[in-house]
């Protein structure tokens, strides 16, 4: 169970971009974040595993405060955590096993990292796991030499063999195809359902977001203004965390006075 | 300032012209004024000899015209010097580019906290400010005339160049697969194997190779001041008049330099 308890992060002084956020996720349903770009959709999901470090506020996984962690206990608090990222950011130049095996990196010793000699089991978990999404017999092969699907396949494999407590998807299918994107989704949506896992999907997507989640939670300057089912999800939700997010038309909304058109060079 | 008439009541064809580099016309001119102005006083003021230059001349054409055809009669002299020279680049190398590594990623300030950045800085930025020839002759008078002397200078030289090009990489690779491992719960070592050398991999063998090239050169200059190699056969032969040897020393400089350059460049393109 992820709690999520009056979550603030602000950037030096700035507007925060998260405010009095909470969010509670319980069991393992899939929640997909909706938002416009800088809504704070991906400071949040980076917030749980303290790739940003919050300002103030309560993170506890399964009970476990993570906002105070701090060195080893950290790293063994992210190992619980899996990520798949928009970029797929796998090891381009390592081969696909060596990327999946990385997911364990939180588990195994220096030596075992540097030498590849991993333990069987991991071994056999990263086979088992690669047969599910359908890339085991890419094992040997570089990760650059794969299409993105494919790529993506093989961080969600990577974020699978951490023994994920929760999985954060950041945008995972921004940069896929339409046909790719629709397979990655119900990957994990299946694959959520299998392992009994809760899965935290950050998305652009609303009508993927509605099909394939089972909660739509949507932040609009860093605060939440939607939570609720995808049938709830409708016309004016929609427009109430998209719409109007033009700024210059708000600026002609709120100061009047100054919209008269000035050419900009005559100032010179 | 006043604006272009744009309503077009000026007839005749428009003209252009590239806007000066310089645009401040007082700075431009100023410029070439203070050049002419130093050249003029450089000139004057520096000793130049003319008559002693006069007087060099048919001696270094003595010189060349000695130095014609070139000797190779003491080929294990020179073959020697040469071993002598390889073994000294290619351990300097070895030992520098290994060691650039580590001081790469201290000076690296994505990956390094900012006291052990200032301090590979600082090493980098020593082993880079003198010339190897300077470096070598400290070191020969640290640890006396020979081979071990141009190993070292050519150590640090090479940690200087490499570890400087190759902190600068790390500063750019793509910060993404450093967070996926961080996201792992990877520590620190992991992170560095995993997510920064695969990375800087391909730069690293580049410049190894380069550098290889490069302290080839320089054993041949660091021998001249006692640090062993090539370079001291090639002083000794100055010094005795050997004019004629030194020249098919100098034949076999560049044509070794111009192999390895082949070879270094040929590799640096196949890898990557």
């Amino acid at each position: 169970m992820l709690e999520i308890s009056k979550l603030v992060k602000r950037y030096g002084n700035d507007e925060p971009v998260l405010q009095d956020l909470d969010l509670v996720v319980e069991g393992s349903s899939v929640v997909s974040i909706v938002g416009a770009s800088g809504a704070g959709k991906s400071t949040m999901l980076r917030c749980i595993n303290r790739l940003v470090e919050p300002t103030s506020g309560s993170i506890r996984l399964n009970g476990n405060e993570l906002v105070k962690l701090r060195g080893a206990a950290l790293r063994r608090a992210r190992r619980k955590i899996g990520m798949v990222f928009q970029g797929f950011n796998l090891i381009d130049r390592l081969t696909v096993m060596e990327n999946v095996l990385a997911g364990r990196l939180g588990y195994v010793s220096l030596y075992q990292a540097i030498s590849r000699r991993y333990p069987r089991e991991d071994i056999e978990r990263a086979f088992t796991l690669m047969e599910r999404v359908g890339i085991a017999h890419y094992a040997n092969k570089r990760a650059d030499e794969l299409s993105g699907g494919e790529r993506q396949r093989v961080g969600v494999v990577r974020a699978l063999m951490q023994e994920p407590e929760i999985l954060l998807a950041d945008e995972p299918t921004a940069s896929l195809d339409p046909r790719t994107s629709e397979q990655i989704m119900m990957l994990l949506q299946s694959l959520a359902s299998e392992l009994s896992l809760p899965v935290l999907i950050n998305i652009h997507n609303v009508a993927q977001a509605k099909a394939y989640t089972e909660r739509i939670v949507g932040l609009r300057h860093g605060k939440m203004i939607f939570d609720g089912a995808p049938s709830d999800f409708n016309k004016d939700a929609l427009d109430a965390i998209y719409g109007g997010i033009e700024a210059p038309e708000e600026e002609l909304a709120a100061e009047p006075d100054k919209a008269e058109p000035r050419v900009p060079h005559d100032e010179t | 300032m006043t604006r272009p008439d744009v309503s077009g009541t000026t007839p005749g064809p428009r003209t252009w012209r590239k806007p000066s580099f310089i645009a401040n016309p007082v700075l431009r001119y100023g410029l070439w004024l203070v050049v002419l102005v130093y050249l003029i006083w450089a000139f004057g003021s520096l000793p130049f000899n003319w008559e002693r230059i006069a007087e060099g001349l048919p001696r270094a054409a003595r010189i060349f015209g000695s130095g014609f055809p070139p000797s190779f009669e003491r080929g294990g002299l020179l073959l020697t010097g040469f071993k002598e020279s390889f073994q000294i680049a290619i351990l300097a190398t070895l030992l520098g580019v290994a060691l650039s590594i580590p001081f790469a990623v201290m000076a690296a300030r994505n990956i390094a906290p900012l006291p052990i950045y200032l301090f590979g800085r600082a090493v980098i930025i020593v082993s880079r400010s003198f010339h190897p020839v300077i470096v070598a002759i400290l070191f020969v008078a640290a640890v006396g005339f020979g081979p071990l002397a141009g190993v070292l200078t050519l150590t640090l030289y090479s940690i200087g160049f490499v570890g400087k090009l190759l902190a600068e990489e790390i500063e750019e690779i793509d910060w993404g697969q450093v967070e996926a491992m961080k996201a792992t719960g990877a520590g620190y070592f992991s992170i560095l194997v995993y997510a920064v050398f695969p990375q800087i991999l391909p730069r690293q063998v580049g410049l190894s190779m380069y550098q290889l090239d490069s302290n080839l050169r320089a054993s041949a200059v660091v021998g001249i001041v006692g640090a062993g190699g090539i370079g001291g056969t090639l002083m000794n032969a100055f010094g005795r008049y050997d004019y004629d040897f030194a020249f098919a020393i100098l034949l076999i400089i560049i044509a070794v330099i111009l192999v390895s350059e082949g070879i270094s460049g040929w590799v640096r393109k196949k890898i990557w």
